[in-house]
């Protein structure tokens, strides 16, 4: 048995993950101070909305003590580092507390309920978007000529299109003009919740397809356009003129100035996740589809704070998340890195 | 270039010339026709009215979010790059931070606090909000340069450090500064139009953004008004366009090496 020690390796991954968890204490540190600094009483209106939805036949007489009830329950007498204190555990413990506008109800159902319809939608969108671009990209990049033109003028308009105008376009062409596909939302009536039927699977990917294309139609523009940029410079590298003059095949020289390019491209994924998950977000209240997003929107609108907060935690954390993994993914693919953690190269 | 001007001029002169965007008449949802150029929305305002009356405040909120945006930015990237060690740590981590917390969703939280939110509001929270691309890029830009002869004379001239920051550093990498600001104003139009299309705009005055709101609330996709919706979309997509259009062009003005490619 060798001896347990800590490989380079394992330390970075520790790193960034204190840097993650950091980040995460920031975010909701930022969310904690927004709530305290701004003016107005949010237990004032909580109490205003839930007399207000209380019909005719209950008397209002209970008012102040309602709102002295919120207030101690939410804690908001007691010392402000208590409150932070109670806070960040809520937090830590998904324990968002319980919604307004769908009273009963706890954040944190209503949150898990719509967070696998936006992975759905995101995850292989970026994937999809991902290798689809850089594969363009490259071979815009590598075969030049017209067909370097069109992609390259194709993908600058489509990375430049805002997720929601790009969504608002496709669903007035798809959706009205040529009704290909539904207009929106996620199941047809009737045909609500997860259930594993060839009719639902086929109902969910028809509503599943507009919002996912626009999605994967901005991150192939991007991609493209990153990844002609990269594979240009490669190919005008010293080491690739080099090798080119010593007679080497085509494609492994593509191959190899195709692994440099990626790299960079990575880190740029990384970068703009959070970005890209806003557009998600955009996108699906535009479509009208089930995800967060949607959620979001109807807290805005409903002014649910609670959820809204929810929401912001379960979004920031979905992102720092996904951040983390490409970190320890880029670690992997990355010789350099690899070398230096891993003890080959010293 | 040509574009981002067309919209400007449009922005600028045309409220001048059409009725005024909130007089509601009967004529609902009407098509576009030479009296009305984009037709009529529910309450049968005119939609161009208010059309160029949004542009010009979605105009003005890009230009104030981009340079408080960029002001931020360039004031830390600076600092950090020029004075490195624990002052260049402690900021760039914080950048780092504020770079990973997805700032959509920041704003959203921010803008759903705010009671009272009107334009100048708004552009302060997406400026302060949007600066960490400007901080991270202005400091490699700094690093290259503090190590330039021109800011060693300086220093050994005994020249303060704001001094030099300010009057050498920063005074050499202005169209670098122009760049970043071009594309700070872009992200505050779209970060404005997200905003206003999930309901957390400016309270009292019209933005492209709140168009789109509206034509999401009155699903005018679904009922196939076209010119609600397409105009406002046409017209981000263009302006962002071209801001970005004009930062790849200065960059590529500015930096040989790229003008081969």
């Amino acid at each position: 048995m060798k001896k347990p020690t800590f490989s380079p390796l394992f330390l970075l991954i520790c790193k960034k993950a204190v840097f993650y968890i950091a980040t995460y204490f920031v975010a909701l540190s930022l969310i904690f101070l927004i709530i305290r600094l701004m003016p107005g009483n949010p237990v004032e209106q909580l109490v205003a909305r839930l007399v207000a939805g209380r019909h005719s036949g209950q008397t209002f007489v209970g008012v102040d003590k309602l709102y002295w009830q919120f207030i101690t329950e939410f804690g908001l007498d007691r010392p402000i580092l208590d409150q932070f204190y109670v806070y960040m555990q809520n937090m830590l413990t998904f324990n968002f507390g319980v919604s307004i506008s769908a009273y009963p109800s706890s954040v944190i159902a209503i949150i898990t309920g719509s967070l696998p319809w936006s992975f759905l939608v995101l995850f292989p969108s970026i994937i999809v978007g991902f290798v689809v671009g850089n594969y363009l990209g490259a071979v815009a990049a590598s075969k030049k000529g017209i067909l370097d033109n069109v992609v390259f003028n194709t993908s600058l308009l489509l990375s430049n299109v805002p997720y929601y105008c790009l969504a608002f376009i496709m669903r007035y062409i798809f959706a009205f003009l040529y009704p290909l596909f539904p207009i929106g939302q996620g199941y047809s009536l009737g045909h609500a919740g997860f259930s594993l039927t060839p009719e639902w699977i086929v109902d969910y990917l028809h509503h599943y397809a507009l919002p996912f294309l626009s999605l994967v139609l901005i991150n192939v523009g991007g991609q493209a356009i990153g990844m002609r940029v990269m594979m240009i410079y490669e190919l005008n590298s010293d080491y690739y003129v080099y090798s080119k003059q010593l007679g080497l095949s085509e494609g492994k020289l593509t191959n190899y100035a195709y692994r440099n390019a990626m790299l960079p491209q990575i880190t740029g994924l990384a970068l703009s996740f959070g970005t890209i998950f806003g557009g998600s977000l955009i996108t699906e209240i535009v479509f009208n589809y089930p995800g967060i997003g949607l959620t979001l929107y109807q807290a805005i609108l409903e002014q649910d704070y609670p959820l809204i907060q929810g929401c912001f935690a379960m979004i920031t954390l979905t992102t720092l998340l996904a951040n983390f993994l490409m970190d320890i993914l880029y670690a992997f693919i990355d010789p350099r890195i690899k070398a230096v953690y891993s003890g080959e190269k010293k | 270039m040509g574009i981002l001007l067309f919209f400007v001029l449009l922005a600028g002169i045309a409220p001048w010339f059409t009725p005024d965007p909130k007089a509601m008449t009967v004529a609902r949802w009407n098509p576009p026709s030479l009296e009305r150029l984009l037709g009529t929305d529910l309450f049968g305002r005119d939609v161009f009215s208010l059309f160029v009356n949004g542009l010009s405040m979605s105009l003005i909120i890009g230009v104030l979010a981009g340079l408080i945006a960029t002001f931020v930015g360039v004031a830390i990237g600076a600092v950090a790059g020029y004075r490195g060690g624990i002052v260049d740590e402690i900021l760039m981590s914080a950048t780092n931070v504020m770079l990973v917390i997805p700032a959509l969703a920041l704003l959203i939280v921010l803008a759903a606090f705010l009671k009272m939110r009107n334009e100048f509001l708004m552009s302060a929270i997406i400026g302060f909000t949007s600066w960490p691309w400007t901080a991270r890029s202005i400091r490699s830009q700094t690093l290259s340069l503090k190590s330039r002869e021109f800011i060693e004379l300086s220093k050994m001239s005994g020249l303060s450090e704001i001094r030099i920051v300010f009057q050498d550093v920063l005074p050499n990498m202005f169209s670098y500064v122009f760049m970043c600001f071009a594309l700070q104003m872009a992200n505050g139009i779209l970060s404005e139009t997200a905003l206003s299309m999930v309901g957390l705009g400016p309270t009292d005055v019209v933005t492209l953004g709140q168009m789109l709101r509206w034509a999401l609330l009155w699903e005018t996709v679904r009922l196939g008004y076209w010119w609600v919706f397409v105009p406002v979309t046409v017209a981000v997509t263009l302006i962002t366009t071209s801001l970005l259009l004009i930062n790849t062009g200065m960059d590529e003005m500015f930096n040989p090496r790229m003008r081969k490619l």
